[in-house]
């Protein structure tokens, strides 16, 4: 009864991005739909899924048909679980480690496009867009926190 | 994709601060990016979702619009009942109007501008200089007088008649050519589009591809710019027939509102002449022939040939199909109802010479509603209930047939303002930004020329000069759609509790999700994503079971006579657009009255094609208690104003934004 529940849950999530009504999507959309299921892979992570379910000659599209079978596995694996609030506010204590309780805009944009897996210009900019606050040019993380987690839920 | 380290969930879990700073940044970052990708992924199918359900009510709604012509033309073939009982009222539906607008000077002479009148001043012939004036006096949000209305619109009308039904056009290194998609009265995206792409000229053509009309409100002055630009330059500025150039579709959709609203004593003459006007616009435009550029798309059967020699001025509107007339029916029309009652050219639709053949007419409305998808073959557009959808192989055989290379088309709104399928052969461009709600979407233009790629511009209006972030703006447009989608489960409550209770056999008052989504998609007729959507409709206990009479707490149709009962309101609410329409369709002077006798007479031939099992008496006495003034007349849009939605969350009480 689960797994019928979960791709009836999958079908909808992929059908929302399946443009022509004809079962495929376009592959870039991939990681959009894997995540709107609830799951957090990292890019790395992404990239290994896409590979499973992309055709033997990649043609920029997924079908339905291989998508289904690995993306039940990971929910009923529960793979990719999503980061908990309080894990969240430690990761940006860490690189706060004053403990004023922001970061100013240089810094974030510091880490965020040169550590890690760094992000692009497009998600740097939306990711300020929403955090910034613009008087003191700063993020204050742990109200941004709490205004995302609550958005999110 | 981000430098190769991935971070496994076993690292994630126990993390531990590192003594060297450069490692823990690194690990810190990873989990803030990889929670805001998550975070922003969810954000953006959440906008998807809020599209899919706008898009399929829209077309819903359509389906509505075709029911709602199946009723007319049940009605003119049961003339005789309704004759017999009211001979004042068919002459009144079906009675000719033509006769009385075709005097220019009659209509134009009489209406004075006077001195006082701060607005633009058109003077004919139109030049370039006529352009400017419009457009600017249109920023300040000026409305141009009747008088010049009606005065362009004959203009125009007598222009378009020399057109053929597909204009052939040839575009060179020097001269590029411009296409529009769907305007739909947003005057601040023709505004966007002059300023980016220049305005037309002799050196700078256009092509604009349907539906300049309904939903925004500024179908008026988009109209009148178009119109002046070609007439000031009929050779470089084309315009194309949409399935909103329609007069029934305007009465639902919100332009017969507009200009009835602005125009008021003088609108019905406008209306008048542009049902007239929107006949004589091109089917479509061909560049260099290999570029078919039509509203909607193609059937297995599109026939170029025949729809190059119909004469396209025939199709009044295309939700009132063809009635199939033989010699007798046709004397039994003049006779029975007078011949000078009805003289030979009817409103709608009259004796054989006057309509399109079957076959033609349906050429004609794939033209304008079909839909291309990714399935191969040809079938009915069950979405829209008008046109069909074709697929990839319909696209390369038409195509083929008649020597072209490309298909653009408009019609569906695209959350990038174009989109390219069927292996590039089909492309749609859509220019209304923000068509559903702000932030819903992009608008596009496209430019082409021989020989070259197209090449797309896409735009997006916004009300504030920075842009809100992005969980501001889908959040706006999701409140707005989850709002529009209770509404119309509210007015199909009675058969949704029906639904429920069928399944719900331990009278528990709960469904599983598949149950509830099952009776939601069954009863509604739409195709959404409704798990996904259930948390903003519904409640569920702790084992995950949805408690289905939740939906309907927080929502209810405000009752305009505390006596009237649920089921009667529930189902006036349901059909307030379709019985304006019929209202409007009666109220041949406009004056927003009709009579009881009107009302009672509609309400029974209403209720009885779409198989409503309300009593007469039920509505008679309702509309009797709205009758104000017992003069024994209905303002009709107070009446049907009176049936709205309460949502009662709400902080500041909206009325529902579904009216047209």
């Amino acid at each position: 009864i689960i797994a019928s529940e979960y791709h009836k849950k999958i079908k909808d999530a992929f059908e929302v991005f399946d443009h022509e009504a004809n079962n495929t999507v376009d592959v870039r959309e991939i990681g959009t739909i894997i995540r709107s299921l609830g799951c957090c892979p990292s890019e790395g992570e992404l990239h290994d899924l896409i590979a499973e379910v992309e055709e033997e000659e990649p043609t920029g599209y997924i079908r339905f048909e291989k998508f289904l079978p690995v993306m039940t596995e990971v929910l009923l694996e529960r793979r990719y679980r999503p980061i908990p609030e309080d894990t969240l506010l430690r990761a940006f204590e860490v690189l706060d480690p004053s403990k004023r309780g922001f970061l100013t805009k240089e810094e974030l944009i510091k880490y965020m496009t040169e550590e890690g897996e760094p992000f692009s210009q497009e998600e740097m900019e939306e990711m300020l867009s929403a955090a910034i606050d613009p008087e003191s040019n700063s993020i204050h993380y742990k109200d941004y926190i709490a205004m995302m987690v609550v958005d999110d839920s | 994709m981000g430098c190769g380290t991935s971070c496994s969930t076993k690292d994630r879990k126990s993390e531990k601060v590192f003594i060297s700073h450069g490692s823990a940044a690194l690990k810190a970052a990873l989990i803030i990016q990889n929670w805001y990708r998550g975070y922003s992924a969810r954000l953006k199918a959440r906008q998807r979702y809020a599209l899919t359900i706008f898009q399929s009510i829209e077309y819903a709604d359509e389906q509505g619009q075709l029911q709602l012509s199946k009723f007319f033309s049940f009605m003119l073939e049961n003339y005789t009942h309704i004759h017999e009982k009211d001979p004042e009222l068919v002459a009144r539906l079906f009675g000719s109007t033509l006769q009385d607008c075709k005097d220019r000077q009659e209509y134009v002479s009489c209406i004075d501008v006077p001195d006082s009148y701060n607005g633009p001043r058109l003077q004919f012939p139109l030049t370039f200089t006529d352009i400017d004036i419009l457009l600017e006096a249109f920023k300040q949000q000026q409305i141009l007088h009747a008088h010049y209305v009606l005065e362009v619109l004959f203009e125009t009308k007598k222009v378009l008649k020399q057109m053929p039904n597909f204009t052939h056009v040839k575009t060179s290194p020097s001269k590029e050519i411009t296409i529009c998609g769907d305007l739909h009265g947003k005057l601040d995206d023709l505004f966007l589009i002059f300023y980016k792409n220049g305005l037309p000229s002799g050196s700078n053509s256009y092509i604009f591809n349907g539906d300049f009309v309904d939903r925004g409100k500024h179908s008026m002055e988009i109209l009148m710019i178009l119109f002046v630009s070609f007439l000031v330059y009929p050779n470089d500025l084309h315009l194309n027939r949409g399935n909103h150039e329609d007069f029934m579709m305007n009465l639902r959709y919100g332009f017969t509102k507009e200009i009835l609203h602005k125009y008021k004593m003088h609108g019905k003459k406008i209306l008048q002449i542009l049902e007239d006007v929107y006949t004589w616009l091109p089917i479509g435009t061909i560049i260099d022939n290999e570029i078919l550029i039509i509203h909607g798309g193609i059937s297995e059967s599109t026939d170029l040939n025949l729809l190059h020699r119909i004469e396209r001025n025939k199709m009044k509107s295309v939700l009132m199909p063809p009635i199939p007339l033989d010699e007798d029916h046709d004397t039994d029309l003049k006779t029975k109802v007078g011949a000078t009652i009805i003289p030979r050219e009817v409103k709608t639709n009259g004796s054989l010479s006057e309509q399109l053949t079957k076959h033609e007419w349906e050429q004609v409305i794939n033209i304008l509603w079909s839909d291309p998808r990714g399935k191969r073959g040809c079938y009915p557009n069950k979405s829209r209930g008008g046109g069909c959808y074709f697929g990839p192989d319909i696209t390369s055989k038409v195509l083929n047939k008649y020597q072209l290379k490309m298909l653009i088309r408009s019609h569906e709104c695209k959350p990038e303002g174009y989109e390219i399928c069927h292996g590039g052969k089909v492309v749609t461009v859509f220019s209304a930004s923000n068509y559903y709600e702000e932030g819903s979407n992009r608008g596009a233009y496209i430019k082409l020329c021989c020989d070259m790629t197209p090449r797309f511009f896409q735009y997006q209006v916004t009300r504030t000069t920075c842009s809100r972030p992005l969980y501001q703006r889908v959040n706006a447009i999701e409140s707005s759609a989850i709002r529009i989608l209770k509404e119309r489960m509210i007015s199909r409550k009675t058969a949704l509790i029906r639904a429920f209770q069928l399944q719900d056999h331990s009278k528990s008052g709960k469904l599983s999700m598949a149950q509830w989504a099952f009776s939601m998609e069954n009863i509604l007729g739409l195709d959404l994503p409704w798990r996904s959507l259930s948390s903003h409709l519904v409640t569920t206990d702790k084992n995950g079971n949805i408690n289905y009479m939740s939906s309907f707490q927080d929502i209810h149709i405000q009752k305009p006579v505390k006596e009237a009962q649920s089921t009667l309101i529930e189902t006036l609410y349901r059909y307030r657009s379709d019985l304006q329409i019929i209202f409007n369709v009666i109220d041949t002077d406009h004056s927003g009255l009709i009579s009881m006798e009107e009302f009672r007479a509609m309400w029974k031939l209403f209720s009885s094609h779409y198989s409503i099992p309300i009593d007469d008496f039920q509505v008679d006495e309702l509309a009797e208690r709205m009758d104000l003034n017992k003069d024994g007349s209905i303002d009709f849009n107070e009446f049907l104003k009176a049936f709205y939605v309460v949502h009662k969350l709400d902080k500041l009480s909206k009325s529902d934004s579904n009216l047209p």
